[in-house]
């Protein structure tokens, strides 16, 4: 007996119950689409993460004040003030991997604007911070060098400030705004970026010079230290060297010895990233067990279903034996009933589960839309061997029966 | 003559508890090409055993089997249900057709099994199967469209259907009525004077009279094995509705 024939009367027999065979298949259908469902689900919420964090700067690396200890108490990090100058000037001469070094320094201010105010926050930071976080300027210039010497009253202003702030459609570049006591001059705005994972707006922004901010504001005033310094690699996969060559340079500008342990926190953007998507990846794994759970069921269906069968139809399979079929002819015939079955199944769950998904990410929740063939390949590899693992036994008593007593059952 | 079937002290024992049963003890006999042998016996004289060992679908605890030259005792399962694909059609008393599928579909089902035929070889021998007992008009028909004796018919299409040495027939006319079987029994006459080999199992003595040769079992054993003259089955046929007619009138 060939694979056709077999595939033949496999679907003749599928065909005589009809209403029966798509019942079986119903807890195959919703376990292989639910399983699809899943994973889509992950992996767009990992890549909507994703993109959202590129948007930050994908070869961004963070470098932060460690926590500081005194007498037990755990003081937090902005009071540390271990990141200065000094380490600034070698981070940018003495590095390979590091493209761009630029501090901040933050203060917060009320910026008025003709009769509209808004609450500011300030941070002070050095011309390069624009492209390690990826910023693009919408008009005008980003500060430069020399008004750094110079402690400039100049700034660089975000979208959601020039909302704010120039309510009548003024072109912002050229005018002066007051940040607190201080009146700055605008010279350039910020292309919109939107939030960021962690939904904060990176559009609510005063960039102004680092040195602005340490003499001009009270708030920071007399300050030497940095809040944090933000760096990127020369690419991003070298962003784990440059994290390595940061850490030996400040371990060494900070006298720190070996054992000890640094007075200083390095977050990659990869790091950061594995971390939040940690969380989804365990969900998704979870959510996708339970969708296998179903997946069993749907199976021990079939194997139900197949036991139905062959009970029903002894009488045609002691025919067969007695024709001629060998106990692999009809061993085969019902696994590829089985598998038949489990494939259909799998087939109709495959396209709900894309059009579930579909419906799911790009309708309502408007994320990207990522149907991973893996998946799909997968779960037709699993309902086939659905299919043979919970035909088996049914099959193999079929295949088990013996004619005489087989022709004879009513 | 070519022997087709030659069986030499025959046993078969069942162990029904702590109890052997003897449902052959002892049977020897010859069937010759083209003979038509009625096999009789009332019900536990051991015939439905023998026609089980006959058909391959058992194999005897002791003796000797062999059939078209082939000897039973040494062949394993797969080897018997070659032998049964190759050599025997079979006739069972219920038909059994596969419901839901057409009369040439139900007669190429033995050729399924055969890789030698291929797909137009097994369908062009359906047709001709179904011609030989007259009903290529009802080849798309299913089971359940067709009258017992009609089914009956298929059924003996599809034992014709690999050319084999023997047909074995169980109780083929037992569920027809008189009329029926007698046709029943005409369409094997017709097959037999073609020249095929035919074993025909009943109880029916009247049956048995249509057959050359008859086998008597009591108690597994054989009581009798004689030739004895063939009474036309088409001549029963028409002498029955003739008497019909007449008590009709």
């Amino acid at each position: 007996m060939n694979i056709l024939n077999l595939v033949k009367i496999a679907i003749t027999a599928l065909l005589r119950n009809k209403g029966r065979s798509f019942l079986t298949m119903l807890g195959i259908i919703i376990g292989i689409a639910s399983v699809i469902m899943m994973v889509s689900l992950g992996r767009s919420s990992t890549q909507n993460v994703r993109g959202e964090f590129s948007s930050m700067g994908s070869n961004m690396i963070m470098i932060m004040p460690a926590r500081q200890m005194r007498g037990g108490v755990n003081m937090g990090n902005s009071s540390s003030k271990s990141l200065d100058m000094k380490d600034l000037k070698s981070l940018e001469n003495n590095t390979k991997y590091v493209a761009h070094v630029s501090p901040t320094v933050g203060s917060s201010a009320q910026l008025v604007f003709g009769a509209n105010n808004h609450p500011g926050s300030l941070t002070g930071v050095a011309p390069c911070y624009i492209d390690i976080r990826k910023y693009e300027m919408a008009e005008g210039i980003m500060f430069t060098e020399e008004h750094l010497k110079r402690y400039a009253k100049v700034c660089v202003i975000g979208q959601t400030v020039v909302e704010n702030l120039f309510t009548n459609g003024e072109d912002p570049v050229g005018q002066t705004i007051r940040c607190g006591s201080v009146p700055m001059k605008v010279i350039g705005v910020l292309a919109s970026k939107g939030g960021n994972g962690m939904g904060q707006d990176q559009d609510d922004i005063v960039l102004v010079p680092y040195t602005t901010i340490q003499t001009r504001f009270a708030s920071a005033n007399g300050r030497t230290s940095f809040n944090m310094l933000f760096a990127s690699a020369t690419r991003e996969e070298d962003s784990e060297l440059a994290a390595t060559e940061i850490t030996y340079i400040l371990r060494s500008n900070h006298g720190i010895k070996e054992g000890q342990e640094d007075d200083f926190d390095i977050r990659t953007q990869e790091e950061i990233l594995t971390a939040m998507s940690s969380v989804t990846k365990v969900l998704t794994m979870l959510l996708t067990a339970i969708a296998a759970i179903s997946l069993i069921v749907g199976g021990i269906g079939i194997m139900n279903i197949m036991y139905v069968t062959v009970t029903e139809r002894t009488k045609e399979i002691g025919l067969r034996m007695a024709i001629g079929a060998k106990s692999k002819d009809v061993l085969l015939q019902f696994l590829s009933e089985s598998v038949i079955l489990s494939l259909i199944g799998g087939l109709i769950g495959i396209i709900f589960g894309v059009l579930l998904s579909y419906v799911l990410l790009s309708l309502v929740l408007h994320w990207p839309m990522v149907i991973s063939q893996g998946a799909i390949g997968i779960s037709f590899l699993v309902c086939a061997a659905t299919g043979v693992f919970f035909g088996w036994y049914p099959a193999k008593k079929a295949a088990n029966l013996d004619p005489i007593v087989a022709l004879r059952y009513e | 003559m070519k022997e087709i079937i030659e069986i030499k002290d025959l046993h078969r024992t069942f162990r029904v508890g702590s109890e052997d049963v003897h449902a052959l003890d002892g049977i020897t006999f010859t069937i010759y090409e083209g003979e038509f042998v009625s096999i009789m016996g009332t019900s536990g004289s051991g015939k439905s055993t023998l026609l089980n060992i006959l058909g391959c679908l058992d194999t005897p605890t002791s003796g000797e089997y062999i059939i078209n030259g082939i000897s039973v005792n040494l062949l394993n399962k797969n080897q018997l249900s070659t032998l049964r694909n190759r050599q025997i059609g079979f006739v069972f008393q219920n038909y059994n057709l596969l419901a839901r599928t057409t009369a040439l579909d139900n007669v190429q089902l033995p050729l399924m099994y055969n890789h030698e035929v291929s797909a137009k070889e097994r369908r062009e021998r359906a047709v001709a199967a179904l011609e030989a007992v007259k009903l290529a008009d009802r080849m798309n028909h299913m089971p359940n469209q067709l009258s017992g004796g009609q089914q009956q018919r298929v059924a003996i299409a599809r034992a014709l259907v690999n050319d084999p040495v023997i047909i074995l027939a169980d109780e083929a006319t037992g569920n027809l009525d008189t009329r029926t079987s007698y046709e029943i029994m005409t369409l094997f006459q017709d097959l037999h004077s073609k020249g095929k080999t035919i074993a025909f199992v009943t109880h029916e003595p009247d049956i048995a009279t249509f057959t050359t040769r008859t086998i008597k079992l009591r108690d597994g054993h054989v009581v009798l094995d004689e030739k004895i003259d063939q009474q036309s089955a088409a001549v029963a046929l028409a002498e029955y509705e003739k008497n019909i007619q007449n008590t009709a009138i």
